[in-house]
């Protein structure tokens, strides 16, 4: 039982160890890869609890990443569970921030180093989009009208009008709120 | 005030204070960093965005590190980074601890039915921009813009990770080398 707990927390540390060592790009690439490794690999975590943590990552105050990875941990393996999981995401930026700003000038003249990043940059968008793909599947099986109103709105606010992601997550979260008191409203009429 | 203590209690108010992450936390960093302390000039506060965008982690980690680092050693980067993360550690675990305690309640899953779609939609924009990016870089989204060999790399990768459910760190590892070939042949 003991044995099988610290099996846990080791692979909740290293998989985000792994996870935010290799992710460039923001939270949202974060986030993509953990769901990956957590909901389809590994089976820890449901789907809709995901993108639970996620709004919930994207609401609250600090990094996205390690939001993400507090909630995770909690959900996996209580207190020791939250402390590997924000251990794990925190070591890598450190350690290579730490070895970067050493010899930063000619890590960022080096022409190599540039073509890869610029490849990797491809290699990101793809995994985004995957990712998309997947979670529209998923809200799109619900057949809601509302969801389908609420994703077009949401993406036209922060694609095109750039508007501040927490305004977004406070919006839908008014229209969860005014659609709850809409249904109770009816439940009590026909009652 | 040791500048230990200084270090911890400004990224203690970045962490607090940065929401919706990644670029929401950076004016908040350049007015602690720059305006406030004078720990970085501005130059090297634009390096440091540089360096952020280049490694992985949030931009929030790299600048207690870099800062950090500069201002009181090892030492100083320990503190700087714990004062980034409390905040999150603190108000994170309070939420997620209501959200197992009262998820379930008909109200909380009604506004979280909501906020999934928007979530769905915000990864999905951040992947479009992310697409924009790579293929027409700076330039306007125009068809005489495109940079093929960039475009032909997301399609690629798109394929593998769809047809083939390949690893999403294998099929980044394989761009940047693809990206490597492609610069030096062209």
């Amino acid at each position: 039982m003991k044995k099988d707990r610290m099996h846990r927390l080791l692979t909740l540390f290293l998989s985000n160890l792994y996870i935010s060592a290799c992710t460039f790009g923001g939270g949202f690439v974060i986030v993509s890869f953990m769901r990956r490794r957590y909901v389809e690999e590994l089976h820890w975590i449901t789907e809709e609890e995901m993108l639970d943590m996620t709004a919930l990552a994207q609401s609250a105050p600090g990094p996205i990443a390690v939001n993400a990875a507090i909630q995770v941990g909690w959900k996996v393996g209580g207190l020791a569970g939250m402390l590997a999981s924000v251990l794990g995401t925190c070591v890598p930026p450190v350690v290579i921030l730490s070895v970067i700003s050493l010899f930063y000038q000619r890590f960022a003249e080096n022409r190599y180093v540039a073509l890869v990043l610029r490849g990797m940059q491809c290699g990101v968008a793809a995994v985004i989009l995957s990712v998309t793909a997947d979670l529209v599947k998923n809200v799109a099986r619900r057949r809601r009208i509302i969801d389908a109103i609420v994703t077009l709105a949401a993406f036209a606010a922060v694609f095109w009008l750039r508007i501040n992601v927490v305004f977004i997550i406070l919006a839908a979260a008014a229209v969860g709120i005014a659609a709850a008191l809409a249904e109770k409203r009816r439940g009590g009429r026909t009652a | 005030m040791s500048v230990l203590l200084q270090l911890f209690l400004s990224f203690l108010q970045i962490g607090a204070f940065s929401i919706g992450g990644g670029y929401a936390a950076m004016p908040l960093i350049q007015s602690q960093v720059v305006t406030v302390h004078g720990w970085l000039t501005m130059d090297a506060f634009t390096d440091l965005v540089t360096i952020a965008e280049m490694t992985p982690g949030p931009i929030a980690l790299n600048a207690a590190t870099f800062v950090g680092l500069r201002m009181g050693g090892a030492a100083g980067a320990l503190a700087a980074t714990l004062g980034a993360v409390l905040p999150s550690l603190v108000i994170v675990s309070l939420l997620s601890w209501l959200y197992r305690r009262y998820g379930k309640l008909p109200l909380l899953q009604s506004v979280l039915g909501s906020l999934r779609p928007a979530v769905v939609a915000l990864i999905g924009a951040a992947g479009l921009t992310m697409l924009l990016n790579a293929v027409f870089g700076s330039a306007a989204a125009a068809l005489a813009n495109v940079r093929w060999p960039a475009a032909a790399l997301v399609a690629a990768a798109f394929f593998a990770l769809r047809r083939f459910k390949c690893s999403p760190i294998l099929v980044m590892a394989a761009c940047g080398v693809a990206g490597l070939i492609l610069g030096l042949v062209s």
